[in-house]
C-alpha cells in the first residue's frame, strides 16, 4: 500500500472481562483503500475488538491511532467524528420511515424549524449514485429487500462522513446475488478512497474481496496475511487451530426404500398466489436429498407443508407409505419426522426457556418426562445433561436460558434434540446458516452420520457448496416446482445455477 | 404488547421494591407541595391499617378481590395475553353467585355455597373464554374484546339483577342466604367482613404457581406465551392454549366476584358504572411482576394503601385521592425500569461489571 501512515492502527489492544481475556495484545493496521478482513470463530474476540474501535468499550491496555495520531474513542459519537462508521449485522432502521428519513435520523438538516427533506433526499440520491447503490430515497424500509436495507445502513455511515467502514458479518442475511452486489459495492467504496474492515467467518468471501486478512483465535492474533499469498484451507486451519476438511468425508450411500414421497403437491398463500406448484420428489432411506434453489422459490413453504405448518390444496405427501398431508405438526412428529428449522430463534427454540426445557420442547408430553400431568424435572434434566454432553453443547448449565447461548451452540442443541428422537426422516433447513467453520463441519458430519444409519435426510440450503458436498442427490426448486434432479458428481455449479434460475429445465442426468 | 410483556415478566424483585420506595417519595413530595405533612399522612395510613382488629380485618377484605383479579391478569399475561376484562369477569362471577345463591336457596348450605362459588368461577371463566376463543379462532386482539366485554358484562349483570333478583323499589338484589363469611373470626376481628375468598385467593396463587411451572399443561402455556411460533412447531395447539389460559384467568376473576357478593355484601347492587376491580387487578399484576406470589404481595400493599387512605383523610386531613398518585408512581417506576436502574447504579456497579461477558 502507500507509505503514508495507516488510517487505523491498533497497538497492543488488551481487553479483559472477568474470567476471560477477550483481546490479548492485538495489533492491527488498516491501510488507506484497503479491505482488511478480520477472521475468527464465534467468540474469538472480533466483535469486542470492533466495539473498542467504535467506542463502545474501552481497552484495558494499548492505544489506537487514526491517521498517525493517537486518539481516545470513548463513545460511538466520537468514533463517527473520527470518520469511523459501522454497518451492523442487525440493522438499526425504523421500518415505517423512508430511506431518507432513516439516513438523516439524528443529523437532520434544518430549514428554519422544519426538516429540509428535499435537500436531504437530494444528498442521499447523490451518494447513492456515487457508490452505485441504487437506493430510492423515498422508499419505505419495510417495502425494500434486506439487501437494500443493508445499503441504507451503508449510506447512513457515508452520510455522516465515514472514511473507515466496519462491516459486521454483512453477508449473513443476504442471498447469493445480494452478496455479489455487496462485494461490488465494497470494491467501489475502496476505489473512492474508503477503507474497510470486514468481520466474517466466510472464507470464500475473504478470498474474493479482501486484500489482507487478520486471523484471531481466542483473543490473540494468529497471523496477518495477504489473500494473494494464502488459500482457504490455510486460513481455516489458522482460525480453528486444526486441519479442516472442506470436502466432506463420506462413503457411497446405501440406499433403501422411499421414506418421504411428495406427489403433485399444490399450495397457495394468503394472497392466492401459488407457492408450491405440482411439486413431486421422494427421499429414500440412507440418502441425503439436497434441495437447491434461490431463496424465495418455495423452500420454506415446502418444509412447512411436510411438517404440518401449512395446508396443501391438492396432491399427496406420504411418510413410509402413510398419508401425512394436512395433519397437525404433532401427528407428523409422531410419524418419526424430525425437523431442524430454518429460523432457530423463531421456530427452533423458546429462547426464554432453559436449555433443559428446550430439549423436551416436542416430547414433554410423553413418558417419562410427563408423569400424570406433572413435569418430571429430574428426568428432564438428566436427559438434557446427556444431550449436551453427547453433542458438546457449550452452556454454563442446563438451567441457563437458551437466549444466552451462542448461535452455534443453539443450533447444536436443536440438532441434539432432533437427532435424539431417532427419526426416520430428518429435515434440515439451512442448518449451517450463520455458523462458523468448526460448527458447520460438526453439523454436516451429523447429517451424514444420520444418513449412514439408514435415515432419510432432506437438506434445504441456499449454499451451493453445501448442497454439492453433502447431498447424494440434488433436486432443484424453482417457483415452487422441482425443475430437475441431478447427482452432484455429474453436475457443476454452472448447470445448477442455470436450473436454479429457471432457464434449464432438466439436468443432463435425471435422478428419478 | 410483546415489549410490555418483557418489562413486566422479568423475575426480579429489586425493581418493584425500589419502585415502591420511589413511589412513596413522590407521594411525599406531592404532599409537601400541597402543604400537607407526609410523615403524619403515612403514619395515619399505617395506623388505619394496623390500628384496630376491625380495621386490620377490613384491610384484608380489601386485599382479597385484588389478589384474585391480579392473579387473573397475571395468568393471562404469562401465556401472552393482556386481560383487560377481569372487571367484566368479576361482574359475571358475582351475578352467577347471586343467582345460584338466591334461586337455589332450598339447597342445604354446605352444598349451596360451594355450588355458588363454583358457578361464579365457571361463568367468569366462560366469559373470559369468549375473548380467548375470538383470539384463537378469529385472530381478534384480546385487548379490544375484553374491554368491550366489560361493558356487555356490566349491563348484562344489571339486567339480570333488575329482572330476576330485585327488591322492588330498591337498587339491589334480595339478600343472598348463601354466605362465605368467616363468622368464627368475628370475635377476633371485631366483626370485620372476612370471608373464605381470602383463603381461595391464596390457594389460587399456589395453583397458579404449580400449574404453570410444574405441569405439562403449564409448560405448553408458557411456551405459547413466550414464543407461539416455536410452540406451534413443537406440535402444541396454540389456539387451545390461548382459550384455556383465558378461561383460567376468568375463573380467578369470577371467584373474586363470588367473594364480594357472598362474603362481603350478601346482596348484589345494580352498578351505575364499572366497579373497577379488574383495573386495579392490572396494576396489582404489573406490580407483582406477574408472578403469583408477587401478585399476592402486591395485592397486600395495594389493599393497605387503598384502605389506609381513608385514615389519611380522617386523621391527617389529606385527600385520599393522593394515594392514587402514590400507586400510579409506583407502577410508573416499575414500567420505567431504566429510571430505577439509574437510581440503583451506584450500588449495582460492582456486580454488573462482573456480568458483562
Amino acid at each position: 500500500m502507500s507509505a503514508a501512515a495507516p488510517v487505523v492502527e491498533l497497538k497492543q489492544i488488551t481487553k479483559r472481562f472477568p474470567g476471560i481475556v477477550a483481546n490479548d495484545s492485538i495489533s492491527l493496521t488498516l491501510e488507506k483503500g484497503e479491505i482488511h478482513a478480520l477472521l475468527g470463530e464465534n467468540g474469538a474476540g472480533k466483535s469486542t475488538l470492533m466495539n473498542i474501535v467504535f467506542g463502545l468499550y474501552q481497552p484495558d491496555e494499548g492505544s489506537i491511532e487514526i491517521g498517525g495520531k493517537p486518539v481516545i474513542i470513548d463513545s460511538p459519537n466520537k468514533a463517527i467524528e473520527l470518520g469511523i462508521g459501522m454497518v451492523h449485522q442487525h440493522f438499526k432502521l425504523v421500518d415505517p420511515f423512508t430511506v431518507t428519513e432513516n439516513i438523516i435520523l439524528g443529523t437532520e438538516p434544518k430549514k428554519g424549524l422544519k426538516i429540509d427533506y428535499k435537500s436531504a433526499a437530494e444528498q442521499v440520491r447523490k451518494l447513492s449514485e456515487l457508490y452505485g447503490l441504487q437506493v430510492d430515497p423515498h422508499a419505505r424500509i419495510h417495502d425494500i429487500s434486506v439487501g437494500m436495507q443493508q445499503r441504507v445502513e451503508i449510506m447512513k455511515t457515508l452520510y455522516r462522513g465515514a472514511d473507515i467502514l466496519i462491516f459486521d458479518e454483512p453477508t449473513a442475511v443476504l442471498t447469493p446475488q445480494e452478496i455479489n452486489e455487496l462485494m461490488a459495492i465494497m470494491k467501489r467504496l475502496v476505489a473512492e478512497g474508503k477503507s474497510i474492515i470486514l468481520i466474517t467467518h466466510k472464507l470464500k468471501e475473504i478470498m474474493t474481496i479482501a486484500d489482507r486478512v487478520t486471523i484471531i483465535r481466542r483473543g490473540k492474533v494468529i497471523d496477518t496475511v495477504r489473500t494473494s499469498e494464502t488459500n482457504p484451507n490455510d486460513l481455516a486451519e489458522k482460525m480453528v487451530g486444526r486441519g479442516v476438511t472442506f470436502k466432506v468425508d463420506k462413503q457411497p450411500p446405501n440406499i433403501g426404500k422411499a421414506v418421504l414421497k411428495l406427489d403433485g403437491v399444490n399450495s397457495k398463500n394468503k394472497e392466492g398466489i401459488s407457492v408450491l406448484n405440482n411439486l413431486s420428489f421422494e427421499v429414500k432411506a440412507g440418502e441425503i436429498l439436497g434441495i437447491a434453489g434461490v431463496d424465495g422459490n418455495g423452500q420454506s413453504e415446502l418444509i412447512q407443508a411436510i411438517t404440518g405448518l401449512r395446508k396443501i390444496d391438492s396432491g399427496s405427501i406420504t411418510m413410509e407409505g402413510k398419508e401425512i398431508a394436512n395433519l397437525s405438526p404433532r401427528k407428523i412428529t409422531e410419524k418419526n419426522v424430525s425437523h431442524i428449522p430454518e429460523d432457530r430463534h423463531k421456530h427452533g427454540l423458546v429462547l426464554d426457556f432453559t436449555v433443559s426445557e428446550n430439549m423436551v420442547l416436542e416430547t414433554y408430553y410423553r413418558s417419562p418426562y410427563n408423569r400424570n400431568g406433572f413435569m418430571n424435572k429430574d428426568i428432564i434434566d438428566k436427559h438434557a445433561e446427556k444431550l449436551i454432553r453427547e453433542f458438546d453443547v457449550r452452556t454454563p448449565s442446563i438451567h441457563t436460558s437458551a437466549r444466552s447461548l451462542s448461535g452455534g451452540n443453539q443450533q447444536k442443541a436443536i440438532i441434539a434434540r432432533e437427532i435424539e428422537k431417532n427419526p426416520s426422516l430428518l429435515i434440515a433447513a439451512q442448518p449451517t446458516r450463520g455458523l462458523d467453520v468448526g460448527a458447520i463441519e460438526f453439523v454436516q458430519k451429523q447429517l451424514i452420520a444420520q444418513r449412514d444409519q439408514g435415515k432419510a435426510v432432506l437438506l434445504v440450503s441456499f449454499e451451493l457448496d453445501e448442497i454439492m458436498n453433502v447431498s447424494d442427490r440434488i433436486a432443484v426448486i424453482y417457483e415452487g416446482h422441482i425443475v430437475g434432479e441431478v447427482y452432484p458428481e455429474n453436475t457443476n455449479d454452472q448447470e445448477l445455477g442455470l436450473m436454479m434460475a429457471g432457464s434449464l429445465k432438466q439436468g443432463g442426468n435425471s435422478g428419478v | 404488547m410483546f415489549k410490555l410483556k418483557k418489562i413486566f415478566a422479568t423475575d426480579s424483585y429489586i425493581v418493584p421494591v425500589v419502585a415502591i420506595l420511589l413511589g412513596l417519595l413522590v407521594g411525599a413530595a406531592v404532599m409537601l407541595i400541597g402543604g400537607y405533612d407526609p410523615v403524619a399522612s403515612y403514619r395515619a395510613l399505617f395506623n388505619r391499617v394496623f390500628g384496630s382488629p376491625y380495621d386490620f380485618g377490613e384491610a384484608i377484605r380489601e386485599m382479597t378481590p385484588l389478589m384474585l383479579t391480579g392473579l387473573s391478569v397475571a395468568f393471562a399475561f404469562r401465556s401472552g395475553m393482556f386481560n383487560i376484562g377481569a372487571d367484566g369477569q368479576v361482574l359475571i362471577g358475582m351475578t352467577a353467585a347471586s343467582v345460584i345463591g338466591i334461586k337455589l336457596a332450598g339447597v342445604p348450605t354446605f352444598l349451596l355455597v360451594p355450588l355458588a362459588v363454583i358457578g361464579a368461577g365457571l361463568f367468569g371463566g366462560l366469559w373470559a373464554g369468549i375473548a380467548g376463543y375470538l383470539k384463537a379462532k378469529r385472530g381478534i386482539n384480546e385487548v379490544i374484546t375484553t374491554i368491550m366485554l366489560n361493558w356487555v358484562a356490566l349491563y348484562l349483570a344489571n339486567y339480570i339483577v333488575r329482572t330476576f333478583l330485585l327488591i322492588p323499589g330498591q337498587n339491589r338484589s334480595e339478600d343472598i342466604p348463601a354466605s362465605m363469611s368467616l363468622t368464627f373470626l368475628n370475635s377476633v376481628f371485631d366483626n370485620a367482613r372476612l370471608h373464605w375468598g381470602t383463603v381461595i385467593a391464596l390457594a389460587a396463587a399456589v395453583f397458579f404457581y404449580v400449574y404453570l411451572w410444574k405441569t405439562k399443561q403449564g409448560f405448553e402455556m408458557r411456551a405459547v406465551g413466550l414464543n407461539p411460533h416455536a410452540a406451534e412447531y413443537a406440535g402444541m395447539n396454540v389456539g387451545r392454549n390461548i382459550i384455556k389460559s383465558m378461561f383460567i384467568a376468568g375463573v380467578f376473576a369470577g371467584l373474586a366476584g363470588a367473594g364480594e357478593v357472598l362474603g362481603v355484601f350478601h346482596y348484589q347492587s345494580v352498578f351505575a358504572g364499572s366497579p373497577g376491580y379488574g383495573f386495579d387487578g392490572i396494576a396489582v399484576a404489573l406490580l407483582g411482576i406477574t408472578h403469583p406470589f408477587g401478585v399476592i404481595l402486591a395485592a397486600i400493599l395495594y389493599g393497605m394503601l387503598t384502605y389506609g387512605s381513608a385514615g389519611m383523610s380522617f386523621d391527617a386531613n389529606v385527600p385520599p385521592e393522593l394515594i392514587r398518585i402514590v400507586i400510579g408512581s409506583i407502577i410508573f417506576f416499575i414500567a420505567a425500569q431504566g429510571i430505577v436502574r439509574w437510581v440503583l447504579k451506584p450500588f449495582y456497579f460492582k456486580r454488573k461489571k462482573e456480568k458483562v461477558l
